[in-house]
Order: C-alpha cells, then sequence, then structure tokens
C-alpha cells in the first residue's frame, strides 16, 4: 500500500502506540520503567522510547517511503503502573526479530538502550527485562561449555564449587601471587581467581603470573589428588592480547580462563567464548562496571537483563552477587536472574522481578558466582539461596584466616560439604545454621578457628535497588 | 602469647571430592544420603576403582547403573558386595540424573588402600 509523503513532525504514539497490537512470538519483547517529563502524556514518552529505539527519528523523513516500516517499527502495546511510584510507569515494546543482526547482543544493546537513554522528554529510563525469542537464542552461541560439561571437567559432582580470589589484589609479584594460589587449592578449594584488577602490570605481568599459577595448580592437583584450576585474567586492552594471553593459557594445560565483559565490551566477550568452545577452555566472566549501570532504581539496565546478555554472549560463569555478602543485592530478585543463568525455562514472575516468560531452548546453563565480604557463617544461607549449580567464593574469608590461606580453605570446605551433608539429610540448613557449624567444627580446629574469627561480620544495609512493590 | 604458639601448620592432604574433608560417614548418615540421591528421582550407580585411578574420569562400573531403583536396602547391600569384591578399590555411590546428562551428586563411601 503506498503513502503519500507529508513532511513535519508528527506525534510519536501516532505511529508507535499500539494497544491492539499482540506480540510475535518471534518478537523480541522489552519492559523499560520510564519517567517522564512532567506534562508529557505516557502514551508519548512510551512511543517515544519504542521509536527512538527502533526505526523512528523526531521528523518525518522522505526515505521511510522506500521501505515499508509497519514491518520494521518497535511498537508499544502495554503500560501498567509502577507499584509504589505514582511518576513512573512500565512500556512494553515489542520489537521484529529483523530489527537485530543474528548472534549479536552488542548490536541488540545498541539500538536497546542507545540514543533513546538521553532522550530530552524523559527524566529517567530503565530497561528492566527483555523476552528474547527463541528465534534469536538459536542464533546465539552462548556459554562455551555450561554447567554439564564444567562439572565433567572439573569432576565436581553434588555441592558447589568453591572457589577464592586471590590478595592483597594489587602488588604481588609473580612468583609470590602463584604462592597464594597453591595454599588455596591444596587447602581444598577447587577454584581461585585473579582479581578483575590484575591485567598485566609493571609488578606482575601477565606471562610470569600464567606461568607460577600453572605449576601451583599441577603441584595442587598432584598432592591432592583432586581437580583443581585457576581462573586466568586474560582481560587486556585489545583483542590481539586477550586472545595471545588465552593461547598461552591453552598452552600451559590450564582448564579455565576469566575475562570482565563489561569492561571488555560485549563484541570481545563474544569472540572470545568463540575461542572457548574451540578450543576446550572454561570460562569465569566479571562484571566490573555493572552496579554504574543496574544500581539506579530508575535510570540504567537491570543486571537480570546484563545477565541475560551475558549467557547469550558466552561464559560458563558469572558473578550476581551474594544477597548476604558486602555488595548490593536483594534475595527475591536475584533468585530471578539465577534461574535465567540456569534454567532451561523461566516463567514470567513478578515477586522475583522477572516480566516475561522466558524459553532458553537448549542453551547450556552458566554457573551463579557468589563473591565479596562472605565468610564461613554465611555458608549455610549461601547453600539455602544458591544451591548446587554455584561458584561460592571467599576471598578475606579464606586469606583472613589465623593460620594461613590453607587452613582458610579447608575451614571453607569442611563448612560447605557439612552443610551439603545435612541439607541432604533432610536438616533445615538455614534454621539450624549454628549447630550445623559447630558440629562440623568438632572435628576440624581450621573450621573452629574460623567460626571465632568471623562470629562478629555482618553486612546488614538496606538495598537500594529493591524490586517494586506496594509499600 | 608467642606468634609460634597461636599458628596451627596445615598438612596437605588427600581427598576424594565431595565429602573428602568430612570423617567417614556412619552407617545411618550414608543411609541419609542415598534415601537422598532417591527422593531427586536419581538412579543410584556404583562405581569402584584402584586407588592409583582415582583421577580417572571412567571407574569401573558394579555390574549397571541400577535405573529406577528405589529401594535403599538393594542398594546398600550392592555397596557391600562390590567392597567385598574389591577390598582394597574405592567405591563410590553416584545419583545420576538422566535429564541433565549429569551426575546429580557422588562421594566416595569405602576408602581403598
Amino acid at each position: 500500500m503506498s503513502k503519500k509523503y507529508d513532511a513535519g513532525v508528527k506525534e510519536y504514539r501516532d505511529t508507535y502506540w499500539t494497544p491492539e497490537y499482540v506480540p510475535l512470538d518471534t518478537d523480541l519483547l522489552a519492559c523499560f520503567k520510564c519517567t517522564g517529563q512532567e506534562g508529557v502524556p505516557r502514551e508519548e514518552v512510551a512511543a517515544a522510547v519504542a521509536a527512538e529505539s527502533s526505526t523512528g527519528t523526531w521528523s518525518t523523513v522522505w526515505s521511510e517511503l522506500l521501505t515499508d516500516l509497519e514491518f520494521y517499527k518497535g511498537r508499544c502495546y502495554r503500560i501498567e503502573d509502577v507499584p509504589g511510584d505514582p511518576e513512573a510507569f512500565y512500556a512494553f515494546i515489542a520489537y521484529p526479530l529483523d530489527l537485530f543482526e543474528e548472534g549479536s547482543i552488542t548490536n541488540v544493546l545498541t539500538s536497546l538502550v542507545g540514543n533513546v537513554f538521553g532522550f530530552k522528554a524523559l527524566r529517567h529510563l530503565r530497561l528492566e527485562d527483555i523476552r528474547f525469542p527463541i528465534a534469536f537464542i538459536k542464533t546465539c552461541g552462548g556459554p562455551p561449555n555450561g554447567i554439564v560439561v564444567e562439572r565433567d571437567r572439573l569432576n565436581k559432582y553434588g555441592r558447589p564449587l568453591l572457589g577464592c580470589t586471590i590478595k592483597p589484589k594489587l602488588g604481588l609479584s609473580g612468583k609470590n601471587y602463584g604462592r597464594v594460589v597453591y595454599e588455596c587449592l591444596r587447602g581444598g578449594l577447587d577454584l581461585t581467581k585473579d582479581d578483575e584488577n590484575i591485567n598485566s602490570q609493571p609488578f606482575q605481568r601477565w606471562r610470569e603470573r600464567f606461568e607460577f599459577v600453572a605449576e601451583a595448580v599441577k603441584l595442587a592437583q598432584q598432592e591432592t589428588g583432586e581437580v583443581k584450576g585457576h581462573y586466568l585474567n586474560c582481560t587486556a586492552n585489545t583483542p590481539e592480547e586477550l586472545y595471545e594471553r588465552a593461547e598461552f593459557a591453552k598452552e600451559l594445560d590450564m582448564p579455565i580462563i576469566m575475562h570482565d565483559y563489561i569492561t571488555g565490551g560485549f563484541t570481545a566477550n563474544t569472540g572470545l567464548a568463540n575461542w572457548c568452545r574451540k578450543n576446550g577452555m572454561l570460562l569465569h566472566i566479571h562484571r566490573a562496571m555493572h552496579a554504574v549501570i543496574d544500581r539506579h532504581p530508575k535510570h540504567g539496565i537491570h543486571f537480570r537483563v546484563l545477565a541475560k546478555c551475558l549467557r547469550l554472549s558466552g561464559g560458563d560463569q558469572l558473578h550476581t552477587g551474594t544477597v548476604v555478602g558486602k555488595l548490593e543485592g536483594d534475595r527475591q530478585t536475584t533468585l530471578g536472574y539465577i534461574d535465567n543463568l540456569r534454567e532451561s525455562f523461566v516463567p514470567e514472575d513478578r515477586s522475583r522481578g522477572n516480566f516475561f516468560d522466558q524459553d532458553w531452548g537448549s542453551m547450556p546453563g552458566v554457573f551463579a558466582v557468589a563473591s565479596g565480604g562472605i565468610h564461613v557463617w554465611h555458608m549455610p544461607a549461601l547453600l539455602a539461596i544458591f544451591g548446587d549449580d554455584s561458584c561460592l567464593q571467599f576471598g578475606g574469608g579464606t586469606h583472613g584466616h589465623p593460620w594461613g590461606s590453607a587452613a582458610g580453605a579447608a575451614a571453607n570446605r569442611v563448612a560447605l560439604e557439612a552443610c551439603v551433608k545435612a541439607r541432604n539429610a533432610g536438616r533445615e540448613i538455614e534454621k539450624e545454621s549454628r549447630d550445623i557449624l559447630m558440629e562440623a567444627a568438632k572435628h576440624s580446629p581450621e573450621l573452629a578457628i574460623a567460626l571465632e574469627t568471623w562470629k562478629e561480620i555482618k553486612f546488614e544495609f538496606d538495598t537500594v535497588d529493591k524490586l517494586d512493590v506496594q509499600g | 602469647m608467642p606468634f609460634q604458639s597461636t599458628v596451627g601448620d596445615y598438612q596437605t592432604v588427600a581427598t576424594l571430592e565431595t565429602f573428602g574433608f568430612l570423617p567417614p560417614m556412619t552407617q545411618e548418615e550414608i543411609y541419609d544420603q542415598i534415601a537422598y540421591i532417591i527422593a531427586q528421582g536419581w538412579s543410584p550407580v556404583i562405581e569402584h576403582v584402584h586407588p592409583s585411578g582415582s583421577m580417572q574420569s571412567y571407574w569401573s562400573y558394579w555390574k549397571l547403573p541400577f535405573f529406577g531403583e528405589k529401594d535403599l536396602n538393594l542398594i546398600v547391600s550392592e555397596l557391600e558386595a562390590c567392597h567385598r569384591a574389591y577390598p582394597d578399590h574405592h567405591v563410590r555411590i553416584i545419583g545420576y540424573d538422566a535429564y541433565t546428562q549429569s551426575q546429580g551428586t557422588a562421594f566416595v563411601v569405602f576408602q581403598g588402600r
């Protein structure tokens, strides 16, 4: 059907607010929390978001008529109140599949969280959730290995993985750093981690670190008879350097490497995930910079979106917060996005912050990593919250042990296994946490001392970003 | 108090993965863990290996996986039979999850020499 060119400025809602539209299974759906400038009607704000994140621009242009924009435009199909917030509202927008390049998270984000976030008619804008259609998911590589393969490679079953970050996070020489890795692994941890700040600084160039860490991992493995690993951080300032570091980790026969996916970028991350898939390497993902983007309740991108994007871009483990430790994170919200990392289908559940049904099809799962200000006393709660398909990382809670990192590692391992055993035997581990840990400490002096050392440490601050519920 | 007397010497121990850091379980505790495997809907599998081969991915099956077996006592008697037949081998029980094609859990019940 041909149309005539009519120059000028039209209201966005004439074209992009379509409450009668029924989304297709192939549409990519997004939920934005919008706070408009005063006096601008909701429909106009919502339509503007749909337009600016898809085919629209501020003016009508002649070249629109060379194509059929009805086929390509994003549409706002629903507006909802935000419980407990009279200013803001949710706008649900459907984007046709062909707006996006196959397998490109970079492309999706450039559209959905691009120019639109600076749009003047909006005071705040937050991308709360995306429903990726299975048709798009099937074009993404996803986790290079996934939970099942990682368990088989590391020979760890029936319990969370246990790890820690090497501390101090900056300033150790390669040889001293390898010593700390060795101490942790011989003490009973499965995995140790490069701090995200460790790349290749003057005090410790990456090659030096990789070689000493490899020796430490192999030695600990030999002495304990268990499979061990260390996340070698390959994050670098160019893709070429990134791959060079990854190749060297493989040459050293190491099982796992690491990347910081937000500072490094989605393009780099997807490329590295593809490399890992091709080379049989596990991939641990750090999330520095996420809190800049996801913490403000009215502006930015919710972490559940960043987590979904990572699962599609590729990673075998992703940091998710701890709920109980020193970093921000509400329990229900966290459960909502760790489901999206691990399950093959996640139903809409507003009580967990999930706005859509999400079908992941056969995409492998990602281990949820809990790290940051946690110690042995948190173990029962961590196991209850995160379940077995997680990696629990105790940094200060390992190295801060009065006998050193090996004893700290052993204390954590004993505590973890005692909690798993108690859970399996039908005990309520959160309610009985004290009894379970004290019983376990009877045969582990390392645990007894750890329990004494950290008995008073709590991080009880209110969460800044809460689920939207009527207060 | 002098520093030396407050710091203990942590000795590395060779362990066999899950529950390797706990003291040997009593018979009742082992029953609880097998009951958990059955309650999860996993199939019990018994495997054994000479200690020199403990790091291999594949240990020898004892018979075949006990697909769909719900009888706790039968599994216990099979574990004991395996241990009698291979007294110097490690013997472990696995809860095999056919849906994920993974092991829901696995731990060593009898340690070999």
